[in-house]
């Protein structure tokens, strides 16, 4: 993938199974985003393909990958600050296959995330940022996605919000959806995800797994190489 | 100098709070806030100003005249009216606007230029085709009689514009508020990037911002055709400009805003186009466009925007 001249990402090839959770790490600029931006469709990768259960998704408008079950947890959570947290999450429900069980999947998500239920008529602009992230995610949930893509989800969260976050994941990853994750959060990422890719200059470096989250030298040496 | 200036305006004044000056100001005000909401809804969610939307309002009119030169009903020739404006509106989108959606905001505009002198030269050409310039549109003339209420004389029109302007503006605060597609709409007009990568639809939040800027145009045509019934190609093309204007002056980012600005003008151009003595009314436009800049110039983010000019839409 290129931005004018300048190969964001090469050779990357990466794949998720139902019920896995893939990391994402590396420095800054390594290509994390723009892995998921390609994947939905926000750019046009220069090469390479993204298939979803062996279809194709590359050249899709962003709209058509979120309505074929990709569904992204944007960095900085983005979320509408101006509408209610029930609109917020009535939007979620455009990139839904089927309307079918929506409800049900709406008390799902807030079962799992009981603030989105309690602060339902408030304006998501007033959360608090740890409460924006979750709105975010259940956001992205209520669209029933069979992929989950969150970038950077701890970024800027507190301790505690950062656990109820990774919590939420391992019970999502229970469920059966596959989810792939940006982090920055290295040695945490690398302990929940099947698996882990340490991205640099755009190029997948090493791959880790849950035993090398205990490695700190390891950890190092990966970022650095 | 003194007394002659405190005379004039003593004369202004009076005139000014005269209830038939200031129902006929609603009146226009009314008129232009429908504008103002037709052109916001695209701005919204195309970040475009459409300059063409009073060539669309000018199409509007040739159909009424049309009609009422082949004696069709009134309620034809108003069916014909929004059949026209609405196809021509979703035609501009689907011919320019959408090729033209990733360009940039200046080439957008230009392309809206574009087609604004394109109608109107065609508009022209059939104008001028029977020889005379303008096409009476008098079926719906009979809107311009008065009425007397409390002894006041208002014409029937401006009762109809006002409420008409009240209906829609209802009607949309439901569409907006209690819809999905509503809420789509503004949702893409805060953020369309992130509401595309929650499975909205561009093309249909788009296509039916176009389709409701397009009734409400058809709905302008048709009152604005009863105050002038004489359709020439630069049908209101001023009124345009006014209400972009107005727009600007309301403040772009947020509908309501765009609304009141768009009435603000229309209110303040009727009232001093009717409070003014006639020998005088020949500087209204610069005296409005000089406030207008005057306004910016002290709340550039807009006069009815938050203090700091916070960017929200919508």
């Amino acid at each position: 993938m290129r931005y004018g001249g300048v190969a964001a990402v090469r050779g990357v090839s990466l794949e998720v199974r139902p019920g896995e959770i893939v990391g994402l790490i590396g420095p800054n600029g390594a290509g994390k985003s723009s892995t998921l931006h390609a994947i939905m469709g926000l750019v046009r990768p220069s090469g390479g393909d993204v298939e979803l259960d062996g279809r194709s998704l590359r050249g899709r408008p962003p709209e058509a990958v979120a309505r074929s079950g990709v569904a992204l947890v944007p960095e900085g959570r983005r979320i509408f600050g101006e509408l209610t947290v029930e609109e917020n999450l009535r939007l979620g429900l455009s990139g839904r296959r089927s309307q079918d069980g929506a409800s049900e999947d709406v008390e799902r998500v807030i079962e799992m995330f009981p603030v989105v239920g309690e602060f339902r008529r408030r304006h998501a602009g007033v959360l608090s940022g740890g409460q924006q992230q979750q709105l975010a995610i259940a956001r992205a949930l209520v669209s029933a996605p069979e992929v989950l893509l969150l970038d950077e989800p701890s970024l800027g969260l507190s301790p505690t919000v950062t656990d109820l976050v990774f919590g939420a994941l391992e019970t999502i990853r229970e469920d059966g959806m596959a989810i792939l994750l940006v982090e920055q959060r290295a040695q945490r990422t690398v302990a929940l995800s099947d698996r882990s890719l340490v991205l640099a200059n755009g190029e997948v470096r090493l791959t880790l797994t849950p035993d090398d989250a205990g490695d700190t030298e390891r950890m190092i040496q990966a970022y650095l190489s | 100098m003194t007394g002659l200036l405190a005379s004039g305006l003593t004369d202004f004044l009076s005139s000014a709070v005269d209830p038939q000056v200031q129902v006929d100001a609603i009146g226009i005000g009314s008129i232009y806030a429908l504008m103002a909401v037709g052109i916001g809804l695209v701005f919204g969610v195309l970040r475009l100003v459409n300059f063409a939307y009073g060539q669309l309002v000018m199409a509007g009119a040739f159909a009424l005249a049309f009609a009422s030169d082949r004696d069709w009903p009134v309620w034809g020739g108003i069916a014909l009216c929004f059949l026209v404006v609405i196809a021509l509106s979703l035609a501009m989108d689907r011919v320019v606007f959408r090729p033209l959606r990733t360009q940039s905001a200046a080439t957008m505009l230009v392309a809206t230029f574009a087609v604004a002198f394109l109608l109107q030269a065609v508009a022209l050409l059939i104008d001028q085709s029977d020889d005379t310039l303008g096409e009476p549109a008098a079926s719906l003339a009979k809107l311009n009689l008065p009425w007397t209420i409390w002894g006041t004389e208002v014409r029937k029109i401006t009762v109809v514009a006002i409420v008409t302007a009240i209906v829609c503006l209802v009607a949309l605060v439901l569409f907006l508020g209690r819809t999905t597609v509503g809420l789509q709409m503004r949702a893409a007009s805060m953020d369309f990037e992130t509401a595309r990568l929650l499975g909205v639809r561009a093309n249909r939040v788009i296509g039916s911002a176009v389709l409701v800027s397009g009734i409400l145009a058809a709905v302008v045509a048709v009152m604005m055709t009863v105050q002038q019934p004489l359709v020439t190609s630069t049908f209101a093309l001023r009124e345009t400009i006014v209400v972009l204007a107005g727009v600007v002056l309301g403040g772009m980012n947020r509908l309501i805003s765009a609304t009141l600005g768009g009435f603000a003008i229309g209110y303040a151009s009727g009232l001093l186009g009717g409070a003014l003595p006639t020998a005088q009314s020949q500087y209204l436009p610069s005296f409005l466009f000089g406030l207008v800049i005057v306004i910016l110039i002290l709340r550039p983010g807009g006069l009815f925007t938050r203090a700091g000019g916070a960017v929200e839409r919508v």
